[in-house]
């Protein structure tokens, strides 16, 4: 891949929002027909950086050069106008209208005042060929997968004769093959002269793909350096400002007795369709067992029902040889469950509500919190302070509203909230999603030392990395179905990643 | 591919009850059809009269309806088209006192429409209120202008007159019924079918749509969200002013408070019922134009029910057939939702 001429540069561009300066004299540079990977951590400034790029926020100093041409960029149209595409991590496509007219969508084929659909569908197809992007034009984009749907985003961008490809985690919800098959259409299309950027936070797939990598660190640009030489340690470094365990480090598990028994499970979703079909599932104390799948293969559903936000249809859940297959969340809670949802603002806290109320949700009716039907708020508050500088949240006081967080001092506070009880079971749904290296550390740190103190742990996660890194035995999801339970040895990434794209091996 | 795509088994269902839907209302209208012949025979003028009425009265609840569904389409609930009917139809009954001049009466009901609509527009893109609360201001604002500024006798010069088309008109049954209307149903029938065709079939359609759907999609390819709410949201309302002349300059020929009495939210019913598509509403708007046409006629004759309950009717339509459709129908995903760029 030669290197071209510059296609993109940015020169110090700045912009500051109310209370954060979320890009600090940032430059970055690209080439025709190389792939750029931009690592970094959430909330390092990428994307600030490239909605400037693409017209979405004006810099408030700085400047854009597309093309050896300082530019102004007033909106999204004045960056396609000048050969800039963007992939949004959350796709930007209508769900009920086709795959042409999503293409069509603001640049439209019109023949005598009406849409030519015909010519739009063409067009699709001449494109898909032209750079081996397999789509339907006449396919209705919500039925489509997302792997689907983000070749879609490519050609939509390919269709404005975009040159220079943003693309925002473009792997975020792929298999490790649809990631790879994404990486051959990226090369592919250097070979046709256009520039990619690629935005992630996983240290593989740069390494993988890219030619360069730029590292932002807390809304500066820490570095450029070719990928060639550099390894994942280097980059973690670089990105976080410190060296960085990456593999957890954990002694053999010493599974003992089944805590966890799920048999048969069957689960139905609001709309009567069949979500988990017929379900098997173990884990034992002083094991992790970590689910590994595609999102929406039932994962979600599964920890509902276990947790007793879901009722189920069939089946039989047994928690330390107590059924519970219909109990409610708070019986759920007593025999000793912790839970640390998918989905931390929903339900995981009450944002409104101070760090120590939030502490104690899970027991707050209970002695010595509450006294009869009065809440003892002076031994919540208490408890509050011990568990903030126990769990090293970091934060003015323990009287704070958990909605003044940041992402991973949010979690901090469910991990201690969840973690400062005996349990015997710890249900941990994507732990650490959207959070900083620094706490991704910690939780996981405590999810080992939860195992190693004899609970058993049933770990979900989207990061195939961070089932691999922390589970002691490996449950493939697909389809409703624990398809496979490899153990750690023998779970290699590319054996897991073929059973969650539903092949059998 | 390895992902289970919930919402596509999500739409074959839903393909499933359009299907049952489909076959319901084919059925439903080859039984209307049936029933205007059987009772034409029956007695030809009554009949006559009231399809007539029928059309008479659904043609402000089209008009309504396609004011809620352009408002709807790019993401704006307007709950109040009640109050820009009502408006425009006091302003343009006043103007054509003023002036005797129908055509400047009409024109300035609908401009009244519109600068509501574009009020509306204001409120729930610009300042990004509570849309709901938005129409509620707008249906309060109007009951106490019109209240307020209404003086009783004061007469109108005249009001707008049927145009039989031709030899057309003197068809049996649909002559008298289609074909000899004053101009406001004429162009109401006809911007049904110019609406579904902007709708579905141009460039404008086609974004006003994404805007109502997927807001942030349209945003990122350049189109502006805003402008497209506004012009929606601000047409809207100046086809509500038609509604309301038509009460005023067409129907009745003269004002009374609160005249619209409930229509702007009949018509929102019909738009949902009509999911969301012009020639759907149409046809809504005609079920209810006949509940209401069936409501006069029942009244003359010698029927063992209290009147009141027969008076009912079109009411009772509404809350059966939200209640039945309102949950099945798929609005605009973004409708109500104010958005932020960036």
């Amino acid at each position: 891949m030669g290197k071209g001429r510059i296609v993109l540069e940015a020169r110090k561009l700045t912009k500051r929002f109310p209370g954060v300066l979320a890009n600090d004299r940032v430059d970055l540079l690209i080439h025709q027909g190389e792939i750029l990977g931009l690592l970094g951590e959430n909330g390092a400034g990428k994307s600030t950086l490239m909605n400037m790029l693409y017209g979405l926020y004006r810099p408030d100093d700085g400047e854009i050069w597309i093309k050896g041409e300082k530019v102004t960029l007033h909106n999204p149209r004045d960056a396609i106008d000048r050969g800039v595409g963007m992939v949004h991590q959350h796709f930007q496509l209508v769900p009920v209208m086709t795959v042409a007219e999503n293409v069509m969508l603001g640049a439209e084929v019109i023949r005598n005042g009406r849409l030519d659909r015909r010519e739009a569908r063409r067009q699709v197809r001449e494109l898909s060929q032209k750079y081996h992007l397999q789509v339907d034009p006449t396919a209705v984009v919500e039925e489509l997968p997302v792997g689907t749907q983000q070749r879609v985003e490519i050609i939509k961008a390919l269709y404005r004769h975009a040159d220079i490809l943003i693309l925002d985690e473009p792997t975020a919800v792929l298999t490790p093959q649809e990631a790879n098959e994404l990486f051959q259409i990226m090369r592919e299309l250097t070979q046709q002269g256009v520039s990619i950027i690629f935005i992630t936070h996983k240290l593989k797939e740069v390494l993988a793909v890219a030619d360069r990598v730029s590292v932002m660190r807390r809304g500066q640009m820490v570095g450029s350096i070719p990928t060639q030489g550099a390894t994942e340690a280097s980059l973690a470094e670089m990105m976080v400002g410190r060296k960085v365990i990456l593999q957890v480090e954990k002694a053999e598990a010493q599974p003992a007795e089944v805590v966890l028994q799920v048999e048969d499970l069957t689960v139905t979703d609001q709309r009567g369709h069949r979500i988990v079909k017929g379900l098997n599932l173990e884990v034992r104390a002083g094991e992790i067992v970590g689910v590994a799948g595609v999102q929406g293969n039932g994962q979600r559903e599964l920890v509902e029902v276990l947790t007793g936000l879901r009722p189920m249809e069939n089946g039989r859940i047994t928690i330390a040889n107590q059924v519970i297959s219909h109990s409610s969340p708070r019986k759920i809670t007593e025999s000793g469950v912790a839970h640390i949802p998918e989905d931390r603002e929903k339900h995981g806290l009450v944002m409104a509500y101070s760090i120590a109320d939030n502490m104690v949700l899970n027991r707050y009716y209970q002695f010595p919190y509450a006294h009869s039907f009065v809440l003892d708020q002076e031994a919540i508050d208490a408890q509050g302070s011990r568990l903030v500088a126990e769990y090293d949240v970091r934060t003015p006081s323990a009287l704070t509203p958990a909605r003044n967080l940041s992402g991973g001092n949010k979690q901090k506070v469910i991990v201690a909230r969840e973690f400062s009880r005996p349990v015997k079971l710890l249900i941990a749904n994507q732990p650490t999603r959207g959070i900083d290296v620094g706490s991704i550390e910690f939780i996981h740190r405590q999810i080992v030392a939860q195992r190693d103190s004899g609970v058993a742990v049933l770990l979900v996660s989207a990061e195939l990395d961070e089932v691999l890194g922390l589970a002691d035995r490996v449950a493939v999801m697909f389809d409703g179905r624990i398809v496979k339970v490899l153990p750690i040895a023998e779970a290699t990434r590319e054996k897991v990643g073929l059973l969650m794209a539903g092949s059998e091996t | 591919m390895a992902t289970i795509s919930t919402t596509g088994e999500a739409s074959i269902g839903q393909r499933i009850t359009e299907g049952l839907f489909k076959r319901v209302l084919f059925w439903l209208i080859a039984a209307i059809i049936v029933a205007i012949i059987i009772a034409y025979q029956q007695d030809a003028r009554v009949t006559t009269a009231v399809l007539a009425a029928t059309l008479r009265q659904s043609i402000p609840l089209i008009l309504g309806a396609l004011c809620g569904l352009l408002g709807e389409r790019s993401g704006v609930i307007n709950i109040g088209i009640e109050g820009q009917m009502l408006l425009a139809a006091f302003i343009g009954f006043m103007v054509n006192a003023w002036t005797g001049n129908l055509l400047l009466a009409v024109i300035a009901g609908v401009l009244a429409g519109g600068l509501l609509g574009a009020f509306l527009a204001f409120m729930s893109v610009t300042l990004k209120m509570d849309q709901i609360i938005g129409g509620t201001v707008i249906n309060i604002l109007a009951f106490g202008l019109t209240g307020y500024f209404y003086q009783v006798g004061v007469t109108t010069a005249g009001k707008l007159l049927p145009v039989p088309l031709g030899s057309l008109a003197e068809l049996p049954l649909v002559g008298p019924v289609l074909f000899n209307n004053p101009p406001i149903t004429y162009f109401t029938l006809l911007l049904v079918v110019v609406i579904h065709y902007v709708l579905f079939f141009t460039r404008w359609g086609l974004r006003t749509r994404a805007v109502g759907e997927h807001p942030s999609a349209a945003d990122t390819v350049g189109i502006n969200v805003y402008f497209m709410r506004y012009a929606n949201v601000t047409i809207g309302g100046a086809i509500a002013g038609l509604a309301g002349v038509f009460l005023t300059l067409e129907a009745v020929g003269s004002f009374e408070r609160g005249m619209t009495n409930g229509r702007g939210f009949v018509a929102l019913a019909v738009m949902i019922f009509g999911k969301w598509t012009p020639f759907g509403a149409w046809g809504a708007a005609l079920l209810f134009g006949l509940a209401t046409a069936m409501q006069t006629q029942l009244q003359f004759f010698d029927v063992q029910v209290p009147h009141q309950f027969i008076g009912m009717l079109p009411y009772v339509l509404t809350i059966v057939v939200l209640a039945g459709f309102g949950g099945r129908a798929r609005p605009p995903a973004a409708s109500g939702q104010p958005y932020e760029t960036g």
